[in-house]
């Protein structure tokens, strides 16, 4: 018997969503293999943490209220994946974004209106990660820095800085002794939906800012030059693309929108600055993999992100009733990103089984 | 002053050595043209197996092997994702990173903060040991530190005198040739990777086993990542690699040294990150720097046995 691999000429949509589906099964299987030998019942714990999240109004509700920032993160990284450029910073980004926005809330907050004040600090959020996305771009087009490594040493410095911060200059007078700055004045308070942590208007932005980012990267000239970029460096070149103008402004979107969500999660969850983890709950990771089951496709991130929050929010359910680590969730994570790339394999190529020897031509 | 700088340059060596191993480990991989950047997931995969391992056989050496093994087993599964089924090694390698740090926080929950009742023992050398100063400093190690000095030799003699090193150089740099010459490619490869996995497991023992004797979530603390950056410092050359562990173990242990004069823990917490950015960015300021930061041909490119 032998088994060959052969490129697949055409894949259809049908086929694509059955690989999709089927890695997803896939890698619930091995996750259960990885629970068992743990010591743990597979069934019941991802029985668990799907009735913690997908099972009652209250996992429902938490699991939007969790979706909006990887929302928000994935469509920016999916948009720099889309090139090629692997922005693993998006953790930072976020931060450095609520970084700008606190202090904009703190600073001009008491002097302004909430209809001024809302707008400018998701603007500032904005800028902030968007320049701190921007630094990597740079680093890699003009000094042939590696982009994950600075990415990722950027997400450390950044999580310092925000404890410096948070333990230093910025400690709140008010807040007795406790490592968070001063509560942000009441104008920046976003407003939720009643017995719930959703903030509607965050969650305008969130599904706006997806569909912005869909419609930039498949329908514009910007998006084009993207896709050519991700797909042929070679190509991108020789069609006088200018590199470091499309990958710079690429990675202030991207970095501006992981931005955007530290200021929604500073604006309706936390209402002022404090230490890096609990201002994310690892969110610029997750979101990883939130762009990956969306296929790189920002807009698709609404789902996929909707997907990794009710992990989350199971995650955070079976630690509490059956006494797991918060780190199951990463084997959740890990787990599915594997077979997800596993399952791309399946798109591009098809597998035949001979019966008998044949000789390899 | 003289105890300061013996104690800075013993502890200099302490912290080089997880950075040594598995950036040794990182170049046998890249060499062969495969990108790890689970390093931070095995090494944190292997601390938790080598402490519950030493934990309850109480023999650390047992610990260290099932950290290899363990190390060894889930590159074999990034091996397999980017060999065999030719998939993106960036996206692998986060995945495999996020598993090993998951699997390490389930494995070690009921083992943190419980010490080690049998840490790896020193390695006492009669004679050597025992000279001031030099004694001190470069003599009064556990096994891992000389452990960690003889396989950086051994690489560097492999790679850089002997076939094998030609074969797995080759296999990076020109498959295709290499397949001509009837070397198996991907055989290679898969051997590259997993010795590389090995090694960052061994790394991560040393940590739980050696260098604090207890497991913690999250103790590896992104020394993996400083690994893949310390692979580019050494320019894939096993002597680059021990200059650079050495350098970044300096500027971990400066890290602690600094903190009395009153600067801030969390800016000195900084310091590995920022040089590792500044260090890169020396290599990129000249156009001949960032030539030789240029990796391996075919580093992070599946091999396509007959392909184009």
């Amino acid at each position: 018997m032998q088994i060959d691999l052969l490129p697949r000429e055409r894949s259809t949509a049908t086929l694509n969503l059955l690989i999709l589906f089927g890695s997803l099964l896939a890698g619930l299987l091995a996750i259960s293999v990885v629970f068992a030998l743990s010591g743990v019942n597979p069934a019941l714990a991802i029985f668990s943490i799907f009735k913690g999240s997908f099972g009652s109004w209250y996992g429902i509700k938490e699991t939007v209220t969790k979706a909006i920032p990887l929302i928000l993160i994935g469509s920016g990284l999916a948009m720099a994946y889309k090139a090629k450029f692997w922005n693993i910073g998006a953790e930072s980004q976020l931060l450095v974004g609520a970084i700008f926005s606190t202090w904009v809330g703190l600073n001009w907050g008491p002097h302004l209106p909430a209809i001024v004040l809302v707008p400018l600090m998701f603007l500032s959020a904005f800028i902030g990660g968007a320049l701190w996305g921007m630094v990597p771009a740079v680093l890699k087009i003009r000094f042939g820095i590696n982009e994950v490594i600075s990415t990722l040493m950027l997400n450390y410095i950044a999580a310092e800085f925000v404890k410096f911060l948070v333990v230093g200059p910025w400690k709140g007078a008010t807040k007795g002794g406790y490592p968070y700055t001063d509560d942000l004045p009441a104008a920046a308070i976003l407003k939720q939906f009643p017995l719930s942590r959703i903030s509607p208007v965050l969650l305008s932005v969130a599904v706006a800012g997806a569909l912005i980012l869909g419609w930039l990267v498949y329908r514009s000239r910007f998006g084009y030059e993207i896709r050519v970029i991700g797909e042929n460096t070679h190509a991108a070149r020789y069609s006088g693309i200018n590199f470091f103008r499309t990958l710079v402004v690429l990675m202030a979107i991207s970095g501006g929108m992981a931005g955007l969500a530290g200021a929604g999660e500073l604006m309706s969850i936390h209402h002022y600055l404090s230490y890096p983890d609990s201002l994310s709950a690892g969110y610029g990771f997750t979101a990883i993999i939130v762009a990956w089951l969306a296929r790189l496709n920002p807009s698709f991130t609404i789902i996929s992100g909707l997907f990794f929050a009710g992990i989350i929010v199971g995650g955070d359910a079976i630690q509490i009733s059956m006494g797991m680590p918060a780190a199951t969730v990463d084997v959740f994570n890990g787990m599915i990103l594997v077979f997800l790339i596993m399952g791309d394999f399946f798109i591009s190529h098809r597998v035949r089984i001979r019966r008998g020897r044949t000789v390899d031509a | 002053m003289l105890d300061i700088i013996v104690s800075v340059l013993t502890r200099t060596i302490i912290a080089g050595t997880p950075l040594l191993i598995a950036t040794l480990g990182e170049i046998i991989a890249e060499r062969a043209g495969i990108l790890n950047l689970g390093m931070e997931g095995i090494m944190s995969a292997g601390a938790v197996t080598g402490f519950i391992i030493a934990f309850t056989t109480g023999n650390p050496w047992l610990g260290m092997l099932a950290a290899i093994l363990v190390g060894m087993l889930l590159s074999s599964l990034h091996g397999f994702v980017c060999i065999t089924l030719r998939a993106n090694q960036v996206v692998s390698g986060l995945a495999l990173t996020m598993l090993g740090l998951g699997i390490s926080g389930l494995w070690g929950k009921p083992y943190i903060g419980r010490p080690l009742p049998q840490r790896m023992p020193r390695l006492d050398i009669s004679g050597l040991s025992d000279i001031p100063v030099l004694g001190d400093i470069f003599f009064n190690h556990d096994w891992y530190v000389y452990l960690s000095v003889l396989i950086g030799i051994v690489i560097w003699f492999l790679v850089k005198h002997t076939r094998m090193g030609i074969t797995l150089r080759s296999v990076g740099e020109n498959p295709k040739a290499a397949e001509s010459q009837g070397i198996p490619v991907n055989r290679v490869k898969y051997l590259a990777v997993m010795t590389g996995g090995g090694l960052a497991g061994m790394a991560g023992a040393f940590l739980s086993t050696a260098y604090s004797g207890s497991w913690n979530e999250g103790m590896v603390a992104g020394r993996g990542w400083i690994v893949i950056a310390l692979t580019i410092f050494a320019l894939w050359r096993p002597g680059g690699a021990f200059l650079g562990a050495y350098l970044f173990g300096g500027i971990f242990v400066l890290q602690f040294m600094l903190q009395p004069l009153g600067v801030s823990p969390n800016l000195l917490a900084m310091l590995p990150y920022l040089s590792t950015l500044v260090v890169l960015l020396i290599y990129g300021l000249s156009k001949s720097g960032q030539r030789r930061m240029s990796a391996p041909a075919t580093l992070g490119e599946p091999y396509v046995r007959g392909g184009r």
